[in-house]
């Protein structure tokens, strides 16, 4: 499966078919801080994801000024 | 993962709430979380017209969506902060989401009011660049609503951005800012506006969610200069309190709002000027924003 890493953006590609919060356990990143997208869904962390599967894992965090968001 | 609702397949897990939801019954929910702190702060009537500062990012473009959505009078108001690549595809996305909604889109070039885009106000003045990009933008929103006869300002600010400014301002006892903070904020002066945040009940991965479920196309990438923020920081700290413990967030700001501002509010005593240079509020002879605005000039001419 292809996994595509935004901020600064990277894809990698992981092997097997697991939980996607297993895959964002492997990948060290909190399941709050990011949307997980596969095509035009949403993918909650129970989902098991693998194969031809491509993944976005979107951050969610913004900050700085506290301007308008 | 089922949806709390109607039990088909879950789009989005909310731990905090202890419940998931299918993307139609997420939409619904984060709806009526906004509607609830539109009608819990009095922020706005349906009689009067908005100006929501949009920045192109998932928050405001989520805000201004669900207003609009909702029935009520909004303007767009864009504030240029001329960062490279990153202002002019914000400024695209915003523009794009007016015209896609057949809405007003104000737009101010700081550029112009300042003297200087942002980078070039960083390295003029020395001093962090979100510090001047916020006092900027707080200057600027304010002064086009007046400007264009809006009483209101709508952000985007939400739940993580309140949680993250809160425990800054206690983690040095700020306690002027205190009682600042909060959802809405009442004109306290005839040339100030209120200014609201309707967003404040939802979370940051919330309001993303509900960007993405309603297609919104806003910017992924993080403002070149958010790196290193304080405020990044404060999030890293409670986010990984938010994983051991769902709803600290939550808990941290609402039991600040109800239980600990009042208490800060009370001592409270500042008396309001108007600047001598540009006749916007404040609290010495010269503001904040036209003192920034001379140093940049002095310092690129």
């Amino acid at each position: 499966m292809k996994i595509i890493l935004r901020n600064p953006r990277k894809e990698i590609e992981v092997d097997g078919r697991r939980r996607v919060k297993e895959v964002l356990a492997q990948l060290e990143i909190l399941p709050s801080t990011v949307l997980v997208i596969r095509g035009n869904e949403l993918l909650t962390g129970d989902t098991m994801v693998g194969g031809d599967d491509v993944l976005e894992v979107r951050p969610v965090m913004s900050g700085g000024s506290g301007g308008p968001r | 993962m089922k949806c709390r609702k109607c039990g088909d397949t879950a789009a989005l897990e909310l731990r905090r709430h202890n419940a998931a939801f299918c993307s139609p019954h997420f939409l619904e929910f984060f709806r009526k979380q906004v509607a609830e702190a539109v009608h819990r702060h009095h922020m706005f009537t349906r009689e009067e017209k908005i100006m929501v500062a949009v920045s192109g990012g998932k928050d405001s473009l989520a805000l201004w969506d669900v207003l609009i959505e909702d029935g009520y009078q909004t303007v767009g108001l864009y504030l240029d902060l001329g960062i490279f690549d990153y202002s002019k595809e914000s400024k695209a996305k915003c523009e794009a989401f007016a015209a896609s909604r057949g809405q007003t889109l104000h737009i101010e070039r700081v550029a112009e009011a300042v003297g200087a885009p942002i980078p070039v106000v960083q390295q003029a003045t020395r001093r962090p660049t979100c510090s001047a990009c916020g006092l900027s933008k707080r200057y600027l929103m304010n002064r086009a609503a007046l400007q264009h006869g809006y009483p209101v300002v709508a952000t985007g600010h939400n739940l993580d951005d309140e949680a993250a400014t809160l425990f800054g301002s206690v983690m040095h006892w700020q306690t002027d800012a205190l009682p600042r903070q909060s959802p809405a904020l009442a004109s306290t002066h005839p040339k100030l506006v209120r200014r609201v945040k309707p967003l404040y009940r939802l979370s940051e991965l919330e309001t993303a969610a509900f960007a993405f479920l309603r297609g919104i196309d806003y910017i992924v990438e993080e403002c070149p200069f958010a790196k290193g923020a304080t405020s990044i920081a404060h999030k890293e700290v409670l986010n990984r309190l938010e994983e051991a413990s769902p709803g600290s967030k939550h808990n941290f700001l609402f039991g600040f709002l109800e239980k600990a501002r009042p208490a800060f509010e009370r001592v409270e005593n500042v008396t309001l000027l108007e600047c001598t240079s540009c006749g916007q509020v404040t609290t010495g002879a010269i503001c904040a924003f036209c003192k920034l605005a001379d140093q940049v000039k002095r310092r690129t001419s």
